[in-house]
């Protein structure tokens, strides 16, 4: 599904990412971990086509198709989506008003008519349920005064309206309390299905207690140096990193 | 020949061919081009016009238009789908074709100026230049020169006016530009009720001068709701002085939405007179291309215990040129008073450009006054994190914009006003973003 060759990345002249490569194959969970400046924001970032970030060598396939040459919204309508370790917040602009702004972008991308309101209401209430989400956060400005925990929600919570292929979360877990982390899990697992893939960044081990993943990556100092299963994260949150590098070295 | 005395000789025309008036009138038209020729067109160097410059008016040749001829068809595609009392002029010229006064309820008298002067001319003597006299301003002096035609409203005591009362000045396209000199008054009695709309718009490649007064007395208690939707042509030029003057408990809103004309002043005063007056000055302009757009505002509190609050949104692109300048004055004496002002530009262009100047002087030591203004550029991450979710760029920094205009849009209680002022601002807008889909899932989801 997700194919990421020998990716080098440099931002603001220093080289972040040196020379990663990662398959993700549909179905799959995959966790990113490492410490920090390891540049695991900077993988999703140039995913999602955030500025700032110069792709120097390698490539990045979604489904076959070149990601690096697609616009940032065309890369959301086909399916991948990130969500922010630090949602910004968009005054003014009302949730509702973005996520059917969204859903029906998505949808006019994959030959579909714009979504009839009575559907439209009734697959946001259900996913706002979901979330444990007050409808009145419809209502609300896009991240406008919501606490760290509502953000992270939120980010789900559009995550789960737009049902993305590649779904890319940025240290999702962080500023969370442990049952927000098991609201946010709750919906990330819901999101897991055979045609679909999950790419988690994480710092922490925690949110892998809540959301297994099928392969665990450590990225250190811009390369994927280790990979296994979820036992290796485990490994990481009783050892630290320092052995993995020892390894590396070796 | 100087520019004076271009305008002095079209007056010295038209005078000729005017029959008999009330020596009143004849008198004022005299004090109205004596003030205009010693004052001549205002300078950058008089501070009230350092970012206006006027010399696309004062060097234009205008002359006054002969008749209010105007394609129904074209008219039907600029008038406002409302169901409404409406005044028509075409360049200045009253359409009673284009006019429906059909049905008007008890209480209200509305009708061009020429009909009040035949009707009555002596009752329209009092009010009209009480407020707004030849000293206001040089164009106030030149509008009454040459004042002949305009809209009365007159709303007797109690009269609570359901519809809407619009006033449409048409500008049409030709090869002689025109001017007019428009006089609205406005005399709502007391514990009266009304909304009236002042819709400026046109044929696209009209290029002509108005130039107009405005008086509106609001007696005690009375409420208005005044529109004043600005889309004239782009090439129009357009002054505009208005002067409202409240008594005890009147309540005073306005809605300056600008849209149109390339160079566009507007000068709104109020006289806060009674206790428990109210003013709320709500405006939006928007500039593209080489738009000019000043709005000079003014709240006199004359009466203690009164209240003004001002909300300006200017969004500026291309090379458009804005201007604000909104002062409270209290004085002396007038305690317990409550002033606010707040002014927010959003320059969408580089070469975009704002003068923003607010100004308190108080003389009085028992206020509540604030007043602030802003200036910024569309937030690029917030562009970005719409982008991520599948949003196109454009439309994007369409909703960002309608955004920042929201907090005055919201405030707009007339659909057809906000989602004309919408469009306008956030451009066409792709079907699926249909915002007014957006809105009724919005209200459906509140009630549920």
């Amino acid at each position: 599904m997700l194919e990421v060759k020998d990716l080098h990345v440099t931002v603001e002249g220093s080289e972040i990412l040196k020379g990663l490569t990662l398959t993700i194959n549909a179905g799959e969970v995959h966790a990113i971990m490492g410490p920090n400046g390891a540049g695991k924001s900077t993988l999703s970032a140039v995913i999602a086509g955030k500025d700032g970030y110069e792709v120097t060598q390698g490539t990045v396939t979604f489904e076959g198709q070149d990601v690096l040459e697609m616009e940032i919204e065309e890369r959301a309508r086909k399916g991948l989506l990130l969500g922010f370790q630090y949602p910004v917040e968009i005054p003014g602009v009302k949730n509702i008003y973005l996520l059917k702004a969204a859903l029906n972008a998505k949808r006019e991308a994959e030959g579909l008519g714009e979504i009839p309101a009575p559907e439209f209401m009734k697959l946001i209430k259900e996913k706002v349920a979901f979330m444990k989400m007050d409808t009145s956060f419809l209502q609300r400005a896009v991240n406008e005064g919501f606490s760290g925990g509502e953000k992270k929600r939120n980010e789900i919570l559009q995550m789960l309206v737009l049902q993305p292929r590649l779904a890319m979360l940025d240290e999702i877990d962080s500023g969370l309390d442990i049952d927000a982390m098991k609201v946010v899990a709750d919906g990330v697992n819901s999101l897991r299905a055979e045609d679909r893939a999950i790419l988690l960044v994480t710092h922490y081990q925690r949110l892998l207690d809540y959301i297994v993943p099928d392969r665990v990556h450590v990225l250190v100092d811009g390369r994927i140096v280790k990979s296994g299963d979820a036992e290796l994260a485990r490994e990481l949150e009783a050892r630290g990193y320092d052995w993995v590098l020892e390894e590396t070295a070796a | 020949m100087s520019d004076v005395q271009r305008f002095l000789d079209r007056l010295a025309e038209r005078n000729a061919q005017r029959g008999l008036e009330p020596t009143w009138i004849a008198a004022r038209r005299q004090a109205g081009a004596a003030r205009f020729e010693a004052l001549g067109f205002p300078n950058r160097r008089v501070e009230a016009w350092k970012y206006t410059d006027v010399r696309a008016i004062a060097t234009g040749d205008f002359t006054l238009a002969r008749d209010a001829e105007f394609s129904p068809a074209t008219a039907a595609t600029l008038t406002l789908p409302l169901e409404a009392y409406r005044l028509t002029f075409v360049d200045g010229v009253f359409a009673p074709a284009l006019s429906d006064l059909d049905d008007l309820p008890e209480g209200v008298a509305l009708m061009p100026l020429s009909a009040a002067l035949a009707e009555n001319h002596e009752a329209v003597g009092g009010p009209l230049g009480r407020l707004t006299g030849v000293e206001f301003s040089p164009f106030a002096a030149l509008n009454t020169a040459f004042m002949e035609e305009g809209a009365v409203v007159r709303l007797a005591p109690r009269t609570v006016v359901k519809k809407p009362i619009i006033l449409q000045f048409l500008s049409r396209a030709g090869e002689q530009a025109v001017m007019s000199h428009p006089r609205i008054l406005i005399e709502a009695g007391s514990r009266s009720e009304a909304t009236v709309i002042e819709h400026h718009v046109g044929e696209a490649e009209a290029a002509n001068f108005t130039n107009l007064v405005e008086e509106v007395f609001l007696e005690r208690g009375a409420i208005l709701t005044h529109y004043k939707l600005q889309e004239a042509p782009h090439q129009d030029l357009h002054v505009a002085s208005i002067h409202v003057e409240q008594a005890r408990d009147s309540r005073y809103t306005s809605f300056n939405l600008n849209l149109g004309g390339g160079l566009v002043r507007n000068d709104l005063v109020t006289e806060l007179d009674g206790q428990g007056a109210e003013a709320h000055f709500n405006g939006l302009f928007y500039g593209q291309g080489r738009q000019h757009v000043d709005n000079h505002t003014l709240a006199n509190h004359n009466a203690p215990r009164t209240f003004s609050n001002e909300n300006y949104k200017g969004i500026l692109d291309d090379r458009a040129h804005g201007v604000f300048n909104g002062k409270v004055v209290v004085k002396r004496d007038s305690q317990q008073i409550e002033g606010f002002q707040s002014n927010a530009n959003l320059l969408l262009s580089d070469r975009a450009h704002i003068d923003a100047k607010p100004e308190l002087e108080i003389y009085a030591d028992d206020v509540k006054c604030s007043h602030g203004t802003t200036t910024g550029q569309l937030d690029e991450e917030a562009v970005y994190a719409l982008r991520t979710r599948g949003i196109d760029e454009q439309t994007a920094r369409g909703l960002l914009t309608l955004a920042f205009a929201g907090e005055v849009l919201e405030q707009v209680g007339l659909d057809v006003v906000a989602e004309r002022v919408e469009l306008a601002v956030a451009g066409k807008l792709p079907e699926r973003f249909n915002l007014a889909g957006l809105v009724e899932a919005a209200v459906a989801l509140s009630e549920d």
